[in-house]
């Protein structure tokens, strides 16, 4: 008779079960499952009262949109906004409150900025934003493959930069990144010119944007955009739809009929709710 | 923009030896050529750059040319290779007059021909490294098409290779329609070539745009194209930010 040994689950730790069966699946040839990038357009530029940052709403995992309507401008600060362009989770990870599996709870720049401003007393800066977000990725040579679009009004003034996975930034007065940044680019490179208003500024982000939905595979579905000038921001949120659904069947969908429901019976359960009176204070 | 990306050196079926007769990597180059249809016929525009890995070696290379009575050709990629095409069309064009039959290869025909040699050569892996764009008038009938150095091929009314893809394409999309004028067919021509003047590290400020209608061929001057640098972030970039760049 032949015993099967039992798999006696490991304590803790690592477990490197698997390595063998990964190496020798990828000798064969085998890609690993890519992880959740952004194939992205993001694009910002300085109008005359502040900064307009926009972004697609695209998530890609390899050939497959995983998620039609995700958001790429983040919060940084009330006055600084920060768009990522990347790994999905890199650039939440790096410029968001929630811990992901990434990088520790400490590195998260916009709590970083949170304390800053208890500290000081004082409205965050884009610079300090800057550098906490340089700083980071430099940390991490490349390996944390966020590229972000910052922008922010302070009290020095609109600012705009660009941060790339290596940790080098540049100080421009419009910038597109991500796949779709040639498309945009090209707009913005023959339409912008300095002193936009508001409106014609929103408009040549969105045309920006719509460049890299339309001309860019990992771009696509929605516009966001978010207006930041002094002491005020607008996150406008799917600024503009031009890809709805077109065909959608009047009907609905009707589902063929199956058993046929002889007694239909609700017996409501019994609510037990317990009234504390009074009840003492919890000792220290 | 994949220019310098060698080709499977290592594959099993072809001997050393034989490399030496494949071509393998390109080494003078041309980058862009866009080309659209008008109102008239087609415009087609090039720089003049040729570069040599990441130096601007030549600057006076043309890389538009008449082809017969009513085509014109514009290569991007290996300069030598694009030489070669001319010396075969040269050819095919004698032939073609030497018939004396009153009936003269038009842009359709022409571009078959480049897509059938493009193709062949490519199959015996020997390929000749350009990205060809074709355009021409005949009988009335505009013509505009391109081939790449695998022999993959298309026509639309507006083509662009190399870098142009990226950032004239988008350009020619939103803006292109149906019957734009001579003047301005030029002005997006040289909106795009801007753009790609800007972003393109191997691009040249000295262009030729070509003009071909059913009544005659232009090919302009060289020029250069006016560009802004003036934004006063540029002046002094860092002034919110000391220490970056």
């Amino acid at each position: 008779m032949s015993k099967v040994a039992v798999d006696v689950p490991s304590k803790g730790g690592f477990s490197f079960d698997l390595c063998r069966r990964n190496e020798m699946l990828t000798k064969k040839g085998l890609q690993p499952p890519s992880f959740l990038k952004t194939g992205t357009t993001i694009v910002g530029l300085i109008f005359q009262d502040g900064v307009i940052l926009g972004a697609d709403t695209r998530a890609t995992e390899g050939p497959i949109v995983a998620d039609k309507n995700c958001e790429k401008i983040h919060y940084m600060a009330p006055n600084i906004y920060c768009c990522g362009a990347g790994t999905a989770a890199d650039t939440e990870a790096v410029t968001g409150i929630f811990p992901d599996f990434c990088v520790l709870c400490e590195d998260m720049v916009s709590s970083q900025l949170q304390l800053h401003r208890y500290h000081t007393g004082r409205e965050s800066r884009v610079v300090t934003a800057l550098t906490l977000l340089k700083s980071h990725l430099f940390n991490y040579q490349g390996h944390v493959q966020a590229a972000l679009v910052l922008g922010g009004v302070d009290i020095t003034g609109p600012h705009l930069h660009t941060i790339y996975p290596h940790g080098s930034t540049d100080t421009l007065p419009f910038a597109t990144m991500g796949s779709g940044s040639l498309a945009a680019m090209a707009v913005f490179e023959s339409k912008y010119h300095e002193g936009l208003n508001r409106d014609e500024g929103i408009k040549l982000v969105a045309e920006a944007i719509c460049s890299g939905i339309f001309n860019d595979l990992g771009s696509g579905s929605n516009v966001d955009i978010c207006v930041i000038t002094k002491g005020h921001k607008e996150y406008l949120r799917n600024h503009m739809l031009p890809n709805p659904r077109t065909y959608v069947s009047s009907q609905g969908y009707t589902f063929s009929k199956k058993t046929e429901v002889l007694l239909t019976k609700i017996t409501p359960l019994k609510e037990m709710v317990e009234v504390t009176e009074g009840g003492e204070a919890m000792e220290e | 923009m994949k220019f310098v990306d060698s080709f499977p050196a290592k594959n099993s079926l072809i001997s050393c030896d034989v490399d030496s007769e494949r071509t393998l990597y390109p080494y003078v180059t041309g980058t862009s050529v866009i080309g659209i249809k008008y109102k008239d016929g087609v415009l087609l525009a090039a720089d003049m750059g040729g570069s040599y890995g990441s130096t601007l070696r030549y600057k006076s290379v043309a890389r538009l040319k008449a082809v017969g009575k009513h085509s014109l050709i514009g290569a991007s990629g290996e300069i030598s290779d694009f030489q070669e095409i001319l010396h075969y069309l040269d050819e095919l064009i004698l032939h073609d007059n030497m018939w004396d039959d009153g009936n003269s290869l038009g842009p359709k025909e022409v571009h078959n021909y480049l897509t059938r040699m493009m193709y062949n050569r490519r199959n015996k892996f020997n390929p000749l490294w350009n990205s060809l764009v074709l355009g021409g008038v005949k009988n009335g009938q505009k013509y505009l098409g391109t081939v790449s150095m695998i022999g993959v091929h298309y026509e639309d009314n507006h083509v662009a290779t190399g870098y142009g893809n990226h950032l004239s394409r988008p350009i020619l999309r939103d803006e292109w329609h149906e019957n734009l004028s001579f003047e301005d067919g030029v002005k997006l021509l040289e909106k795009c070539m801007r753009v790609l003047l800007y972003r393109d590290r191997s691009a040249v400020n000295k262009l030729q745009i070509a003009k071909i209608t059913e009544e005659e061929i232009t090919i302009s001057q060289p020029y250069a194209l006016k560009t802004f640098w003036n934004f006063s972030a540029f002046q002094n970039p860092t002034a919110g930010a000391e220490g970056s760049w």
